[in-house]
C-alpha cells in the first residue's frame, strides 16, 4: 500500500515537473472542428502537427483541442490555450475566426494563424489557406471521363466562396472533356455529420449520378459509393481504405510544410503577419494516387496536375459564362485571387441555385 | 450472494444528503480507475477536471459563461417538470429567443440607444414564451403529447435560424458567410467585471431567475398549485386550481426563461447570431434540472457542476492529451452515478443471505 502511495506522489511529482521542464520549447497548439478520428479535414490537420513534432523534435511542443463548436466554446478554448504557455495557435475552422482576432487582442504575445478566413485585425494573427480548386479541377476532369452518366453529384457543406470555388472548378474541369457535363447539388449545411453526407450520397446515387465528390470531412459518401459500386473521390485525406475499388483520387491537404515552416520562424523570431495562399506549387495541395481508371485518363489527369504545378495554367481561365448565362471571364483572362476569394456565383451547367 | 432493492417506507433524508457526495467519490473512483488504464496519472487528471479550472479568476468567468444558459433553461423547466408539463423543447425556445432578441441589432443596426438592450432582452423572452405557448395550445385544445410536439418545434427552430443567417439576415459585408452583422455597442450585454474576464449579466439573471423561482415554488400559493398538480391533478382540481391554466403557465416561464437564455447568450457572449448558437444547452438542462432535484437553488449548484465538468475536459486534454472522447465517458459517468445514487434515497440495498435455494435467482 505504501508502496503504491509512493508511486502516485512520484508520478504526481514528475507531472508536475513535466511543464516546468517544456518552458524552453515552443509550444504549437491546434484547435480542430471535428474529432482527430473524421479521416478528414481535422484528420489532415492533426497529420500536420504530427508532422511538426516529428520535424522539429525536441524544439517543440504540441497540443490540441477537438470537437470545439464554433461560437462562445471556441473563445474559452482559445483563451485556455494562450494562458497555458502557447506561443503559437492554429485556429483550422472559418467559425474560429471573430474568435481568433478577439482572443488575439488580449494576448498581444501570442501568434495566431486562421485557417480559410479573411480577418487579420492583429498584428499577431496570420491566415492561411489552401488552393483546393485546383485538385477539383483535376478530378473534375477525371469524373468528366470516367462517368457515364455525364452526371456527378456534388455534397457540399456551406455556401461559402472556398466551397463555391470547388463546385465551380470541378465542373469547368468536367465540361474540359465532355462539355454536356451536368452537376448536381446538395447542401448538408455541416462539416462534419456522417449520417447526413450518407443520406445525401444515397438521394444523389438514386438521381442518377455515378460519381460522387464532396466537400465535407467523414468518409460516409465514399463509403455509400462502394456499397453501391459507383466511383467517388476523397476529400482532405486519401480514402482508399474505404474504398479501394472506388477512390479515383483524393485531394490531399497536406499541412506539414506550413505548420513546419510558421513554427520554425516563431522559434527563429521571424514571424510576421501574413496571407497564405499556396496550392500545388507549394505542395500544399496534394493528389492521391490515381486509382481504379484507365491509363488515358490516368494520363491526362497527371498531365494537368503538372500544368497546374508549373503555373502554365489556371483552373479559372476564360471564356467561363456564369450560370445564368453573361459572361464571367473572356477568352484567355484569368480570374484575380479577389473574385475567387469572394466568389458567390455558379458557372454554367450547375443543376442548383446557389443559396443566397 | 444477492442484491436487492427494498423500497423505503419514507424517502431517506439521510440519504437526500449523502448521495450526492456517495456519487461524487464513486466518480472519482471510476475516474481514477478509467484514467490509469489510459496510462494517465489519475491525481493529475482528477487535478485538471475539478481544480485546475477554479485556480484561476478568468477561468471562474468563463465556468460563469457556460453555466448562465444551463441555469437559466433549467430553472424555468423545473416548474414544467414539477407541474407535470414534459418540455423538451427548450432548445427550440432558446434559439427562437436569440432570433426575436436579435432583430432590432440584425435589422436596424443603426438604432442606436441605451434602451435597445433591455427592449431585445424583453423581446427574446417573449419570443421564447410564445415559441413554447404552441405545445401548450396543442395540449390544452387536441391534448396533444406535449413530449412530441415540444421537441419536433426544436428542429422547426433550428432550420429557421439556418435559413435566416443564410438568407435574409446574412451580413452584407460578409463575404457569403453564414452569420448576420455584429451587434452593435448598445446590443452588447456588459460583462459583469469586465476587466478580469467574459462572465455577462446573464449569469445574474440566472441566480435572480433561481431566486424568484425558488420563492415562488417553496413559499407562494402558486407554488403549491404547481406542486399539487403536478402529483394529482384531481386533487388539484377540487382544489379550484385549472389544469390548463397551469399548462401555459408551466410553457410560458419556461419558454421565457429559455428565450432569454438564448438572447444572453447570443447577445453577451457570441455577438452575432450564426447557423448554430447552442450546443445543446436546451437539452442539457433537462439533466441540470434533474441533477438540481427540480429545486431551483439545487439547479444553480447542478449547473455550475455540468458547467465545470465541460471545462475540466477540456483541461485535461491540454494538460494530458486525453481525446475528447475520454472527456465525455468521464462525464458520463458523473452523471450515472449521480443519478444512480438517488436511488438510495428512496431504496434500500439488502444484501441477500443464503437462504433462498440456488438456483431460483
Amino acid at each position: 500500500m505504501k508502496k503504491t502511495i509512493l508511486a502516485i506522489a512520484a508520478a504526481t511529482a514528475v507531472a508536475a515537473m513535466a511543464p516546468a521542464m517544456a518552458e524552453a520549447k515552443t509550444k504549437a497548439c491546434f484547435i480542430y472542428v471535428g474529432p482527430v478520428g473524421d479521416f478528414g479535414w481535422s484528420y489532415q490537420h492533426d497529420q500536420g502537427r504530427l508532422a511538426l513534432e516529428k520535424a522539429l523534435g525536441d524544439a517543440v511542443e504540441t497540443a490540441f483541442l477537438e470537437s470545439v463548436p464554433e461560437g462562445a466554446d471556441s473563445e474559452r478554448a482559445l483563451e485556455r490555450f494562450a494562458r497555458s504557455g502557447c506561443n503559437i495557435i492554429f485556429t483550422t475552422s472559418f467559425g474560429y475566426m471573430d474568435a481568433t482576432n478577439k482572443i488575439a487582442a488580449k494576448f498581444p504575445d501570442v501568434k495566431f494563424e486562421h485557417a480559410t478566413g479573411y480577418k487579420r485585425e492583429h498584428a499577431n494573427v496570420a491566415t492561411y489557406d489552401s488552393r483546393f480548386y485546383e485538385g477539383r479541377y483535376v478530378i473534375g476532369q477525371i469524373a468528366g471521363k470516367v462517368s457515364k452518366t455525364g452526371v456527378a453529384g456534388y455534397i457540399a457543406s456551406f455556401p461559402i466562396p472556398e466551397v463555391v470555388q470547388g463546385i465551380n472548378s470541378f465542373l469547368l474541369g468536367a465540361q474540359s472533356v465532355n462539355p454536356d457535363f451536368k452537376l448536381k447539388v446538395v447542401w448538408v449545411n455541416t462539416w462534419f455529420d456522417p449520417g447526413k453526407e450518407a443520406d445525401a450520397a444515397k438521394a444523389l446515387i438514386d438521381q442518377g449520378v455515378d460519381i460522387i465528390t464532396q466537400h465535407t470531412d467523414s468518409t460516409a459518401a465514399m463509403q455509400v459509393a462502394a456499397e453501391r459500386g459507383i466511383h467517388a473521390f476523397g476529400q482532405a485525406s486519401d480514402m482508399i481504405a474505404f474504398g479501394p475499388q472506388t477512390q479515383l483520387t483524393a485531394i490531399v491537404d497536406d499541412w506539414g510544410p506550413y505548420y513546419i515552416e510558421r513554427v520554425k520562424a516563431v522559434i527563429d523570431g521571424t514571424w510576421e503577419q501574413k496571407a497564405t495562399w499556396a496550392g500545388m506549387k507549394e505542395g500544399h495541395v496534394v493528389m492521391a494516387p490515381y486509382t481504379n481508371m484507365p491509363d488515358d485518363v490516368k494520363m491526362m489527369a497527371e498531365g494537368t496536375q503538372a500544368k497546374i504545378t508549373s503555373g502554365e495554367f489556371h483552373p479559372f481561365t476564360g471564356p467561363i459564362m456564369k450560370q445564368d448565362g453573361t459572361e464571367w471571364l473572356k477568352d484567355g483572362e484569368v480570374a484575380d485571387d479577389g473574385t475567387l476569394s469572394g466568389l458567390n456565383f455558379y458557372v454554367k451547367g450547375v443543376d442548383d441555385t446557389l443559396p443566397q | 450472494m444477492r442484491i436487492e432493492l427494498i423500497k423505503r417506507p419514507q424517502h431517506s433524508a439521510l440519504f437526500s444528503a449523502l448521495s450526492p457526495f456517495i456519487a461524487f467519490a464513486l466518480t472519482l473512483a471510476a475516474g481514477g480507475i478509467l484514467f490509469a488504464i489510459l496510462g494517465k496519472s489519475p491525481l493529475a487528471a482528477l487535478y485538471s477536471y475539478f481544480i485546475e479550472p477554479l485556480t484561476e479568476i478568468w477561468s471562474l468567468h468563463e465556468l460563469a459563461v457556460k453555466a448562465t444558459p444551463l441555469i437559466l433553461i433549467a430553472v424555468g423547466l423545473s416548474v414544467c417538470f414539477q407541474s407535470n408539463n414534459w418540455n423538451i423543447g427548450a432548445e427550440g425556445q432558446f434559439i427562437v429567443g436569440a432570433i426575436t432578441g436579435s432583430i432590432m441589432p440584425v435589422l436596424l443596426p443603426d438604432f442606436q440607444f441605451w434602451f435597445v438592450l433591455p427592449l431585445i432582452l424583453i423581446f427574446g423572452f417573449a419570443g421564447g414564451a410564445a415559441y413554447g405557448s404552441v405545445p401548450a395550445f396543442l395540449k390544452v385544445r387536441f391534448n396533444t403529447n406535449e413530449i412530441l410536439s415540444s421537441l419536433m418545434l426544436v428542429y422547426v427552430a433550428q432550420l429557421f435560424l439556418d435559413w435566416l443567417v443564410r438568407g435574409p439576415w446574412r451580413n452584407p459585408e460578409g463575404f457569403n458567410f453564414p452569420e448576420t452583422r455584429q451587434f452593435h455597442s448598445f446590443a452588447i450585454l456588459p460583462e459583469i467585471l469586465p476587466a478580469s474576464g467574459r462572465a455577462h449579466w446573464g449569469f445574474v439573471f440566472a441566480l435572480l431567475a433561481a431566486l424568484v423561482l425558488w420563492f415562488l415554488l417553496s413559499r407562494t400559493m402558486k407554488g403549491f398549485e404547481v406542486k399539487l398538480i403536478g402529483q394529482s391533478p384531481r386533487a388539484g382540481a377540487f382544489a379550484g386550481f385549472s389544469d390548463k391554466r397551469m399548462i401555459y403557465f408551466a410553457f410560458l416561464v419556461s419558454g421565457g426563461l429559455a428565450g432569454l437564455a438564448g438572447i444572453s447568450e447570443v447577445s453577451g457572449a457570441i455577438g452575432q447570431l450564426r447557423p448554430v448558437i447552442s450546443p445543446g444547452y436546451g437539452f442539457t438542462a433537462i439533466i441540470v434540472a434533474f441533477l438540481g432535484r427540480l429545486n431551483p437553488l439545487g439547479i444553480v449548484a447542478a449547473g455550475l457542476v455540468l458547467a465545470l465538468s465541460y471545462l475540466g475536459g477540456e483541461a485535461a486534454q491540454i494538460s494530458l492529451g486525453v481525446s475528447d472522447k475520454t472527456a465525455r465517458v468521464f462525464q458520463g459517468l458523473l452523471l450515472f452515478f449521480v443519478l444512480a445514487c438517488d436511488t438510495l434515497i428512496h431504496y434500500r440495498i439488502r444484501l441477500g443471505t443464503a437462504q433462498k435455494p440456488e438456483g431460483t435467482a
